[in-house]
């Protein structure tokens, strides 16, 4: 899943499930309502997810907590954890057996930075065999194969899709409306190849196969060899 | 010692699933091996027609699971080779006559018995392949030099593996080297490409299979015709011993050879 951050609410998969980040400035009623509606849009994608609620400095109460935590569960999400630096707020968390520590990942302290030189990345999944006809992966993030795609298979990534093999079923990327999304293949033959709402057909292959990467251009679909950069 | 439990399958109807499992357990009796084929194409049964058997059935394999007789009453056996049985479908019932445990229950019966299972699968991928597939050790997939048939073949093999049944075996079926040559036919190297499983066996199209199975003589009691001949290689594959495909091109060479010595029209 690609991070999100939209009206200082952030959302990132973690091992110990969603990481919310809840922006210290904005007020708890705003925030807790935004929250709700992102998570009941996409329902069914964060139906029976886990969530860690990171709040900073901020106090908030154990009916805050509870209130919350009813509201998540009815859309069948479970609320576990709360990361605070504040002393009541995790007192009122642990009231209602909220967990305060995760052993994963520590608090990151306010003010603490990360290096320029560290990269979170983004979310992918990644798939090491053959997807024969009649078999489907999909992801809100990006997707790597390492493997062929045969005729009859598909593959529905939100980001990029990259496979280290050859690519002659399916392919959307980009499908959540992500226009800046690329499809590379070793061998690039799909039989249908969509980035976010543009549709394109592969052309018959003339001559010897060589990895390319298509993206969108000017409104349409294009497709071009990789070429080891020059920098 | 227990049996070895072989399924045929396909995915696409009209490939040689029944050919090749008729021909497979000739092939299989005729090297001494104790075979019992059964018939899991409820409803549209012909294996009993192409081992020419149909007009002995007295008792089939719905009988036998609904408990109307003994497995023993529903084995008929072949009077040309005698240690080969077939257990046959049932034509007035469907697929849901028979589940996969049913199955799996009257293989684990048979299986002290015989050497070989040979379960003839129906086409498509409903409770019919369900049925055929859940007793199966090894599973042999058949498919013919068509993009379509092809297609099927993958997706079975991807449900085959789904089942942890895998890795199926290939049997490329009617096979016409000639048109392959010409371009006109997907080759063998293709397929194996797309498929990426292992090749058991090419058989060669060949005119004796269809005559053949009209008259309820499967091809591989002639062991002289080519499609005969491929049948016995994969029998002999599946007993573990190695043997080398036939080398098709070598053969086509040898008839245009031959050809070109009694003048142009002869191939």
């Amino acid at each position: 899943m690609v991070d999100r951050v939209s009206n200082g609410i952030q959302i990132k998969g973690t091992r110990d499930g969603l990481m919310v980040t809840l922006d210290e400035k904005i007020a708890w009623e705003t925030l807790k309502e935004s929250l709700l509606a992102q998570m009941s849009e996409r329902a069914a994608f964060f139906q029976g997810a886990k969530v860690v609620l990171e709040i900073g400095n901020r106090v908030i109460t154990g009916e805050q907590l509870g209130k919350l935590k009813d509201d998540l569960a009815a859309i069948g999400i479970s609320f576990w954890a709360v990361l605070s630096q504040s002393a009541a707020t995790e007192e009122s968390a642990q009231t209602l057996g909220l967990a305060t520590r995760i052993h994963t990942r520590p608090v990151e302290r306010t003010g603490s930075k990360s290096l320029d030189s560290y990269l979170e990345g983004e979310q992918a999944i990644f798939l090491r065999k053959t997807l024969r006809s009649g078999f489907k992966v999909a992801s809100h993030g990006h997707i790597v194969i390492l493997g062929d795609v045969n005729p009859g298979a598909e593959i529905i990534a939100g980001g990029s899709i990259i496979v280290w093999g050859r690519l002659r079923g399916i392919a959307h990327a980009g499908a959540e409306g992500n226009e800046d999304a690329v499809v590379c293949a070793l061998d690039l033959s799909p039989t249908q190849l969509r980035i976010a709402d543009y549709v394109s057909i592969s052309p018959q292959r003339k001559g010897k196969t060589q990895p390319e990467v298509a993206y969108i251009e000017n409104q349409q679909v294009v497709a071009e060899p990789w070429v080891i950069k020059e920098h | 010692m227990a049996a070895r439990i072989i399924t045929v399958t396909s995915g696409k109807g009209g490939v040689g699933k029944t050919t090749t499992t008729a021909n497979l357990a000739v092939a299989l009796a005729m090297a001494n091996q104790k075979v019992v084929c059964l018939d899991a194409d409820i409803g549209l049964r012909n294996l009993d027609v192409v081992l020419g058997l149909e007009n002995r059935i007295v008792y089939d394999v719905v009988d036998v699971v609904e408990g109307r007789c003994r497995v023993r009453q529903a084995m008929i056996r072949d009077k040309r080779l005698p240690e080969l049985y077939l257990i046959p479908a049932a034509q007035t019932r469907d697929k849901s006559a028979v589940s996969p445990s049913d199955m799996i229950r009257l293989c684990e019966e048979l299986s002290s018995e015989v050497d070989f299972i040979l379960i003839d699968s129906p086409a498509g991928i409903e409770r019919g392949f369900k049925n055929a597939l859940a007793a199966a050790d090894t599973v042999l997939v058949v498919t013919n030099p068509e993009v379509s048939a092809v297609r099927d073949a993958d997706r079975i093999i991807g449900l085959v593996e789904a089942e942890e049944k895998g890795p199926a075996k290939l049997i490329l079926n009617r096979m016409n080297f000639g048109m392959v040559k010409r371009g006109d036919m997907l080759a063998p190297e293709d397929i194996l490409d797309l498929l990426a499983i292992e090749l058991i066996g090419i058989v060669p199209e060949d005119e004796h299979v269809l005559i053949s199975t009209n008259r309820g003589m499967p091809v591989a009691l002639d062991p002289t015709s080519r499609a005969g001949i491929a049948f016995h290689n994969i029998s002999r594959r599946l007993q573990g011993e190695t043997v080398p495909f036939m080398d098709m091109d070598e053969k086509s060479s040898f008839f245009s050879k031959l050809g070109k010595l009694f003048g142009p029209g002869g191939n």
